[in-house]
């Protein structure tokens, strides 16, 4: 994985010092909240309903084993023993002191981590395939590109004051499982007919309020012009932006409102103009790059038997492990979703675990999802059922990767101070409910936001489930029919909101429909679109 | 309208204020000129060369609209006085600095001596803009 040299080091650390000099001003009343918080927003300072969050980067969700140990230590240290892994593949913290951030920042920076414009209106965290480099699908290692594009948007001086926020994900892979059609810029990484590496341009995603999938801007951007036909994006989108309503600022508002063609025409005016400016950098840069990205040191001959005599375990193996481009190899899930449990949560102690899973059986290597679970990306087959009973014995053995109770869930109302509605009860009870059936029902993506603001990713979920207020009572709708990746589709509203129960017992009359209906091995999502909603709405509504 | 408390440059300030863009484009002997958020730069580049100050206003701190006007400037080739005015968060000046702006005239003034570090405080930047600085990537591949 990249590792800082100097420059990157003494950016991180530069940080640092910026953020401790912003809180010290802030704390001796210097600078008023006002003018504090989009600073603090910008190093991932969120003030919640009862205290600070923090949100850590994870850069396209890769992490070493030392800074996962951290970020186990951190929650002992800083937060009440836990933490909550995101949709954008990073952590969030809870329970911060504000005074005490910069020293927390500091500790981070020491295992090259950061939480740089994890908030804001600004270039965030780029995400990408949590399988990357293991995949068996994919074209090459999305993770350089990541990378190239993390420095070019850290600090960028001209996009860190943008109409809204701002996500980019790079996938490289014929299986989407980035979501990335539902980001401001969708990045393939793709091979034209002369056999070129390029990347494909999708722009004008997301989901929020207005939830829209992103158009396909142009097909092939050569690779030592992807800084530039970035920067094209984002210029048109800084001048042109709305900024008149915030639910109207994201980049998706434009390029509906100006259409697809248009903001083409735009973007390709500007690259034009870019392309004589020398902001791109080298290739060298890129091969620069790719060169810390090397395929771990696969055990040549590694054995492809799989001792599968523990049926518990096999159950895991078929539930949570995908197969890998190595022979020998899988890739292994685990689940931070234990029945009944919060979607997302790791103990310090289960980080550490992990962590130490990921040194000692995965070339020292974790990912994070945007699922809210983790990866160890390189793991032996004839080491598989070590770590499996390691993680069964410490509440991470869940075999339920895409299953009903693999819930996405946003913090809610428990903590965030948009929110609506809570998502975690929500969340706890369909876990609870559902978990027993969950071999019946097969996969199922079922997604919760406690808000409008969609975190939750209720738009792209088989199931969805969207926590309004109604007249001062929470109240729950239902979506069904989403889908993330390659066949992106948003959800429709069933009807009328459910009561906190009412919305568990409606799910579980979804999944009976679906049961009834299903023909062959369709999965929920098939069978909905091959029926359509009305049988649906007439058991949950009849 | 707040002073000029920032200057990088060693020539003679205009006095003038700029005008608006509409009065300037009917003022064929106007030499200094003022931005707004949704006025769009690149009206002004056939006029560059006449042109000795364009201010770019910041009525909120906020909209970042103005970041993009002096790079489009800069860019075109303009090398007259770029002023920022408005509302300018110390915490924005190097950034400000860096897409193009050479002058500063914040409302209400800044602190001298935060703003001295802010200016100073990033050694080096990931980014070429028109500032002249070298990214990293250039050091890495010097």
């Amino acid at each position: 994985m990249y590792k800082y040299d100097t420059y990157d080091q003494a950016m991180v650390d530069t940080r640092v010092e910026e953020f401790r000099d912003q809180v010290k001003r802030r704390l001796e009343g210097h600078l008023s909240e006002d003018h504090f918080k989009p600073l603090r927003l910008q190093n991932g300072l969120y003030l919640q309903l009862h205290a600070y969050m923090l949100r850590v980067a994870v850069p396209y969700g890769t992490l070493s084993s030392a800074q996962m140990r951290v970020l186990g230590d951190i929650a002992d240290t800083y937060d009440r023993g836990y933490g909550h892994f995101t949709t954008r593949q990073n952590i969030q913290y809870n329970w911060i002191q504000l005074d005490q951030t910069p020293d927390l920042l500091a500790e981070l920076a020491k295992v090259e981590m950061h939480a740089i414009q994890t908030s804001g209106n600004c270039i965030r965290n780029i995400s990408s395939d949590q399988y990357a480099g293991a995949a068996a699908d994919e074209l090459v290692d999305p993770r350089p590109y990541a990378e190239l594009l993390r420095q070019w948007s850290s600090f960028h001086p001209e996009f860190l004051v943008l109409p809204r926020k701002f996500k980019i994900a790079v996938i490289a892979s014929e299986t989407d499982r980035a979501a990335m059609k539902l980001h401001d810029i969708g990045i393939r990484i793709v091979k034209n007919a002369a056999g070129e590496i390029g990347a494909a341009f999708y722009v004008g995603g997301g989901m929020g309020r207005t939830p829209m999938i992103a158009p396909l801007i142009r097909e092939f951007v050569p690779l030592d012009q992807l800084i530039t036909y970035s920067e094209a994006c984002l210029r048109v989108y800084n001048r042109y932006g709305r900024r008149d309503n915030k639910y109207k600022a994201r980049i998706k508002i434009l390029v509906h409102e100006l259409g697809k063609d248009e903001y083409t025409r735009q973007v390709e005016e500007e690259f034009a103009h870019l392309l004589t400016q020398g902001i791109e950098p080298p290739l060298a840069e890129l091969e620069r790059i790719k060169a810390h990205f090397p395929d771990p040191a696969y055990e040549a001959g590694a054995s492809d038997e799989l001792d599968r005599s523990d049926p518990d375990f096999a159950l895991w193996v078929d539930r949570n492990c995908a197969a890998h481009k190595q022979p020998g190899y899988m890739i292994a899930t685990i689940s931070l979703k234990p029945v009944g449990g919060i979607p997302g949560d790791a103990s310090a102690d289960q980080m550490r675990l992990m962590a130490d899973l990921g040194l000692k059986y995965s070339f020292d290597e974790l990912r994070v999802t945007h699922a809210q679970n983790i990866v160890l990306p390189h793991v032996r087959k004839a080491d598989l059922y070590t770590v499996w009973q390691a993680l069964e014995a410490n509440g991470l053995g869940t075999p339920n990767l895409d299953a009903i109770d693999d819930i996405i869930a946003c913090p809610g109302l428990d903590y965030c101070s948009l929110a609506n509605a809570r998502s975690i009860p929500v969340a706890q009870k369909l876990s609870a409910r559902l978990a027993p059936r969950r071999a019946e029902i097969g996969e199922l993506k079922l997604k919760i936001s406690g808000c409008i603001n969609a975190c939750g990713h209720h738009h792209a979920g088989h199931i969805g489930i969207l926590g309004v207020d109604r007249k001062g009572t929470e109240n729950y709708q239902l979506l069904l029919g989403g889908c993330e990746g390659d066949d992106t589709s948003l959800g429709t509203i069933t009807g009328p909101g459910f009561s906190e129960d009412g919305i568990v017992d409606a799910i579980e009359t979804a999944t009976q429909v679906y049961l009834v209906n299903k023909q062959g091995e369709e999965r929920f999502i098939d069978t909905y679109r091959r029926v359509g909603m009305a049988p649906f709405k007439e058991a949950i509504y009849g | 309208m707040g002073d000029v408390q920032f200057r990088f440059r060693e020539d003679e300030p205009v006095a003038d204020p700029g005008v608006t863009v509409d009065v300037f484009g009917s003022q064929t002997n106007a030499t200094a000129v003022r931005l707004e958020p949704g006025d769009d730069a690149r009206d002004l580049l056939p006029y560059l060369d006449r042109l000795k100050l364009i201010e770019v206003n910041f009525p909120v701190f906020t909209d970042g609209r103005g970041f993009s006007s002096a790079r489009v400037l800069r860019e075109a080739g303009y090398t007259g006085e770029l002023r920022a005015v408005g509302e300018l968060p110390v915490d924005h000046l190097a950034l400000l600095r860096r897409c193009g702006f050479d002058a500063f005239a914040p409302d209400p003034p800044v602190n001298p001596v935060d703003a001295e570090n802010a200016f100073a405080r990033f050694a080096e930047v990931y980014q070429p803009t028109t500032d002249g600085r070298a990214p990293i990537w250039a050091k890495r591949h010097g």
